[in-house]
């Protein structure tokens, strides 16, 4: 069986399958991002290396993902609004973090590539890719899904007006169908 | 590792001549009783009290440290909440945000599970972890006259700061703050961006 990097189902003028991390980093821009929180990732490599060519943006990178709520969490309390960017395997690390957004209602926006779902190679990455919506929610985020290009920009959007605008936690979920799958036998 | 350190600095003592000449500094605090102390030195909307999220001290004070650069932040949590995330001094190291400090009130114990011996009265040494992940100003204090001179540097210093303070594992009065998330929340951040708080 083959694993085709996927492609959109429905091609749009607007946008094709690999330009979606700089609509992201756009959408960022728009929301007045100015904290970015993230740890090494295939899928978001393209929009690591923007945000830290933005001179409006600090990006910070961690060892691990609970750092990163914390982080952004005092950096919202402190004035400056930002966005984590992680993978779903590190979502397990998040849980006990999140209960200062929970519990005091502080702003967090998480976009997490996803793996272990879409063509996936590594068995090991399937069982957090399985329960990540649900860890998420069991932990108080509201979570969106985008799983091809012309959802990125809009769902971006709106989850981030989300989070600041009500100071709830929220993850958009970016589909493995989108990233494509990672090939391991190149 | 017993119950032997009484003649080690008064934690109460400490934190209120850590903090005696803070001006505007933000401080967070983590849980258990360097919440306590820091309240005990005197209740303001700048201290952001956390009453779990364990490990997150230090990472917050990061965030709010490079959101208001023009103010001292200084974190003040435990040897065991710090041991907890050394990953943190190492992302903190690498970022070198100088109006950053990180104070470890270090009782070698976890006193408020019962007082089970921790892993900096084991052998580890939170200096040495500090120093090798790249922080230049490191400093253990043991004695009221290294006190009075890390409090001296605290508000003033140039570049990001770690200190551990041998403590003693005594008791003191009780000192709780609000706990209530939120209202710790709202005037954190109203104290410090006005009426944008609330947009």
């Amino acid at each position: 069986m083959t694993t085709p990097v996927s492609s959109p189902q429905t091609p749009s003028t607007h946008s094709t399958s690999t330009d979606w991390p700089e609509q992201i980093f756009r959408e960022l821009q728009e929301l007045n991002i100015k904290q970015v929180a993230f740890v090494p990732d295939a899928g978001h490599s393209a929009l690591i290396v923007q945000c830290q060519a933005s001179p409006d943006m600090r990006a910070v990178s961690l060892t691990t993902e609970e750092e990163g709520i914390a982080m952004l969490a005092g950096g919202w309390l402190a004035g400056e609004c930002g966005v984590m960017l992680m993978q779903s395997s590190g979502v397990g690390n998040c849980i006990n973090m999140l209960s200062l957004n929970n519990e005091c209602r502080i702003p967090m926006f998480a976009l997490v590539t996803m793996r272990g779902e879409w063509g996936e190679f590594n068995p090991w990455q399937v069982p957090m890719g399985k329960s990540t919506q649900q860890a998420l929610e069991s932990a108080g985020v509201y979570v969106y899904r985008a799983d091809s290009a012309e959802e990125i920009a809009p769902t971006v959007r709106a989850a981030g007006q989300m989070a600041f605008n009500t100071r709830r936690a929220v993850a958009v979920l970016i589909g493995q169908r989108l990233i494509g799958t990672k090939n391991f036998n190149k | 590792m017993s119950v032997t350190n009484s003649n080690a600095l008064n934690r109460r003592v400490v934190v209120a001549r850590l903090l005696r000449d803070r001006g505007d500094a933000m401080v967070v605090t983590s849980l258990g009783n360097p919440t306590f102390d820091v309240s005990a030195a005197g209740d303001t909307p700048l201290n952001f009290y956390l009453w779990g999220a364990m490990g997150g001290a230090s990472m917050m004070g990061l965030g709010m440290a490079i959101a208001q650069p023009k103010r001292r932040m200084v974190v003040i949590t435990g040897d065991g909440e710090m041991m907890m995330s050394l990953g943190s001094l190492a992302t903190i190291a690498c970022e070198k945000q100088a109006n950053l400090a990180i104070v470890v009130l270090n009782n070698e114990h976890y006193a408020e599970t019962g007082m089970q011996p921790a892993h900096a009265g084991r052998g580890v040494d939170l200096a040495g972890v500090a120093r090798a992940t790249g922080f230049k100003d490191v400093s253990a204090v043991n004695t009221e006259e290294e006190l009075e001179s890390l409090a001296l540097r605290l508000f003033s210093s140039q570049e990001p700061m770690f200190a551990t303070i041998r403590i003693s594992t005594a008791p003191n009065p009780v000192s709780l703050p609000p706990r209530d998330g939120p209202l710790l929340r709202s005037r954190f951040r109203e104290a410090i961006l006005g009426a944008a708080a609330s947009k």
